[in-house]
């Protein structure tokens, strides 16, 4: 049970390649840790389908855990239940605000997916923003602008 | 046909119609209409390209024989893909590809709903993943046909024409085979004629908020399903496997 505790704790040093602020247990990709005799097993999550950064992910956890030690680590790819943007930690969804990027608004529900969310600007907090385009640099985000400050920034989309 | 064998099949067909819709919309990357769809397009092929590769997993998986995803994707010749004539038809101008992709997205979120709910758990896990993609596709897509039907004379007529000259590629969609018959029955997977009868409701209403009219029914052209292909297809998969025909077994 402490091994499992101490790997979590190497896996939230684990930064998102696209978004290296929060790490990937911030993001809630990892599902699961799991140690037993033969190795050690840990569960992630894509978050899209085709998301570009998968592959690094993995590959990066395989290598944190080498570098403390670990024999055996077998990385599983996860896609049930679905990734969904309400896993992302409260801790994590601060780190993103601080970051420039506005985290996901309301729960993945269809109709927060179908509605208008109200993003607030993760720089100054005003309400009154606008949404310049739905898709940003990648596929996890929307870009908008502040109608206070005027600034640029981008919203993680709830998905 | 054996359970295993239908499932192989409507495995790969769900990949081929993800796999040749990516690649159209990849061509559309440094020629889209106005940077916003560049990105949202781009994305979109992502998403679908994603959906192959786990589509061709399993594929691979089922199967036995040691095929990978790119064997899949770049070592079948033409006659080996079933996917939809409808999703390879070219990008033409923009109103072209938003038509194509409301056709076959509309139609593509039932059919993931549907499997979401199947008796084949990784079928149904691999939907569950992508019906949260497409549905942002479906919004989008049909956001633009209502900007282009409902927007200036000229763009109507032409969002009507593309809707139009589609049309023949979209009774295939619903004309299942034995394939289609064993999802439903053994795996209880989509029915097609109830996929039909949804996919007939939303068309009409975005077509409605467009100011477009639905077309008559019409000859209807098909053969994707057994990989007789439109003249489209050809230069399509030539370009899409041009390296990994010419450097077979090259890897990143």
């Amino acid at each position: 049970m402490r091994e499992e505790e101490e790997i979590w704790r190497w896996l939230a040093e684990v930064p998102d390649p696209e978004i290296p602020v929060v790490s990937v247990v911030d993001l809630g990709m990892v599902r699961d840790v799991r140690v037993s005799p033969g190795g050690v097993t840990v569960d992630v999550s894509p978050t899209y389908s085709g998301c570009p950064a998968t592959e690094v992910i993995e590959d990066s956890i395989l290598a944190k855990l080498k570098d403390h030690g670990l024999k055996g680590v077998n990385v599983r790819r996860v896609l049930s239940p679905p990734w969904t943007t309400d896993w992302i930690s409260d801790s994590g969804r601060d780190k993103l605000r601080d970051y420039g990027i506005a985290p996901p608004v309301g729960a993945a529900g269809k109709r927060e997916l179908l509605g208008k969310p109200s993003v607030r600007c993760p720089r100054c907090g005003a309400e009154e923003t606008i949404r310049v385009s739905e898709f940003g640099s990648t596929a996890c985000k929307a870009s908008y602008k502040c109608g206070e400050c005027l600034e640029p920034f981008e919203y993680f989309k709830c998905i | 046909m054996d359970n295993k064998e239908a499932l192989l099949k409507y495995t790969l067909r769900l990949g081929d119609n993800a796999l040749v819709l990516a690649q159209r919309l990849v061509e559309l990357v440094a020629h889209g209409p106005e940077l916003e769809e560049e990105m949202a397009n781009a994305n979109f092929a992502l998403d679908y390209l994603g959906q192959a590769r786990l589509f061709y997993m399993y594929a691979g998986e089922l199967e036995g024989k040691g095929r990978k995803e790119d064997d899949f994707a770049f070592m079948r010749g033409e006659r080996e893909f079933s996917s939809f004539l409808l999703v390879e038809q070219p990008n033409g101008h923009f109103g072209d590809t938003i038509a194509r992709s409301v056709l076959f997205s509309e139609f593509y979120l039932l059919q993931l709903e549907a499997l979401r709910a199947c008796a084949d758990a990784r079928l149904a896990e691999i939907a569950a993943r992508a019906e949260k993609e497409i549905r942002y596709h479906v919004r989008h897509d049909a956001q633009w046909l209502v900007r282009l039907g409902d927007g200036t004379d000229e763009s109507h007529s032409k969002a009507q024409a593309s809707i139009d000259s589609l049309w023949r590629f979209t009774g295939e969609l619903f004309a299942g085979d034995e394939v289609d018959a064993v999802i439903r029955d053994e795996f209880g997977g989509p029915d097609l004629d109830v996929l039909l009868a949804r996919w007939r409701g939303r068309i009409a209403a975005v077509l409605d908020e467009a100011t477009l009219s639905m077309p008559d029914d019409c000859w209807m052209d098909k053969g994707g399903r057994t990989g007789r292909h439109t003249e489209h297809f050809g230069p399509l998969i030539a370009e899409m496997q041009y390296m990994q025909r010419s450097y077979p077994g090259l890897a990143w």
